[in-house]
């Protein structure tokens, strides 16, 4: 099964690279942009789709710093944690 | 006293940390692939980019081999110094409490830069004076220390936080301006500074040495 992994800086952690952008884009004529975070999305076919949280904690994600949503995406409803 | 020094693919300063410890000791290199701790009293996990720094710095490498034996020596109360990327390393392993995020100045930054000893009672700082500032050598873009607010309070009041960047210093955006914390036992140690490229006036600074002095102490039961 196809499975996206969606990984966010948690709230309240500073996101350098999401100030980035944020300074970046009025520069190029775009106003009234705020609070950009920027995190990884990763995608992955396995065989099992339930051991996904798991490798979330142990390895994709941080959770001390970072948020992750897993979506299954074959129709099934995803998680988030 | 037999240092054993950590090499991944990627890393970039264990060589230094080799000469460091060998100023004091006997140091030898650890393959990642290997599981034999050859005997060693101490561990140095090196820095550099250890598997390219995918995903997360230092979130591949604690995977190695190498590494479970090295979190099973530091259960044991085994010394265990993380430099830099091995700081970051120590962190994903969960042997130290933290992460460390990308600077707020959003650059690699290589600087010379003043660390405070906090606490100087640890086997990593034994040699220092409590206070005293050690000019060493700092070189990342990812060394901003960060822990929740209670658990470094938590950190502080036990003493856990053993080094800090002197006023001004702090390039990093790291919470309270720590550069090293250890476990709460105390063997395990990390900073992002780099004391191993501080130990020949030709560069000059020796006060890193300090650091490599305070685990021989601590190794032979020395009690400064």
């Amino acid at each position: 099964m196809r499975v996206r992994v969606l990984v966010r800086p948690k709230a309240g952690i500073l996101d350098p690279q999401g100030v980035a952008v944020e300074q970046a884009l009025p520069a190029l004529g775009f106003g009234g942009v705020t609070d950009v975070r920027i995190g990884r999305l990763i995608e992955l076919e396995v065989d099992d789709p339930a051991q996904v949280d798991e490798m979330c904690r142990k390895l994709l994600a941080n959770p001390l710093v970072e948020d992750y949503e897993v979506q299954l995406l074959d129709g099934a409803a995803g998680t988030a944690s | 006293m037999k240092f054993g020094v950590l090499r991944f693919p990627g890393s970039c300063d264990e060589v230094d940390a080799q000469l460091a410890a060998g100023r004091v000791g006997e140091a030898v290199l650890l393959w990642h692939r290997d599981r034999d701790l050859q005997g060693c009293d101490a561990i140095i996990v090196p820095g550099g980019f250890s598997y390219g720094d995918y995903l997360r710095a230092g979130a591949i490498a604690r995977f190695s081999p190498m590494m479970e034996e090295v979190i099973a020596f530091a259960r044991d109360g085994g010394l265990v110094l993380g430099i830099c990327n091995g700081f970051q390393v120590l962190c994903e392993a969960g042997l130290l409490p933290g992460a460390l995020l990308q600077n707020t100045n959003r650059r690699f930054t290589s600087r010379q830069v003043r660390l405070e000893v906090v606490n100087s009672e640890t086997p990593f700082t034994l040699a220092c004076a409590p206070g005293e500032l050690l000019s060493v050598p700092a070189k990342h873009g990812s060394g901003r220390y960060y822990a929740p607010d209670d658990q470094i309070d938590a950190m502080e009041a036990a003493g856990q936080v053993v080094v800090r960047y002197a006023p001004g210093d702090c390039f990093n955006g790291s919470a309270r301006d720590i550069a090293g914390v250890c476990n709460q036992a105390g063997n395990v140690f990390g900073l992002m500074p780099h004391p191993e490229h501080a130990v020949d006036p030709l560069t000059g600074s020796t006060d890193g040495l300090r650091i490599f002095e305070s685990m021989a102490m601590a190794a032979e039961g020395v009690r400064g």
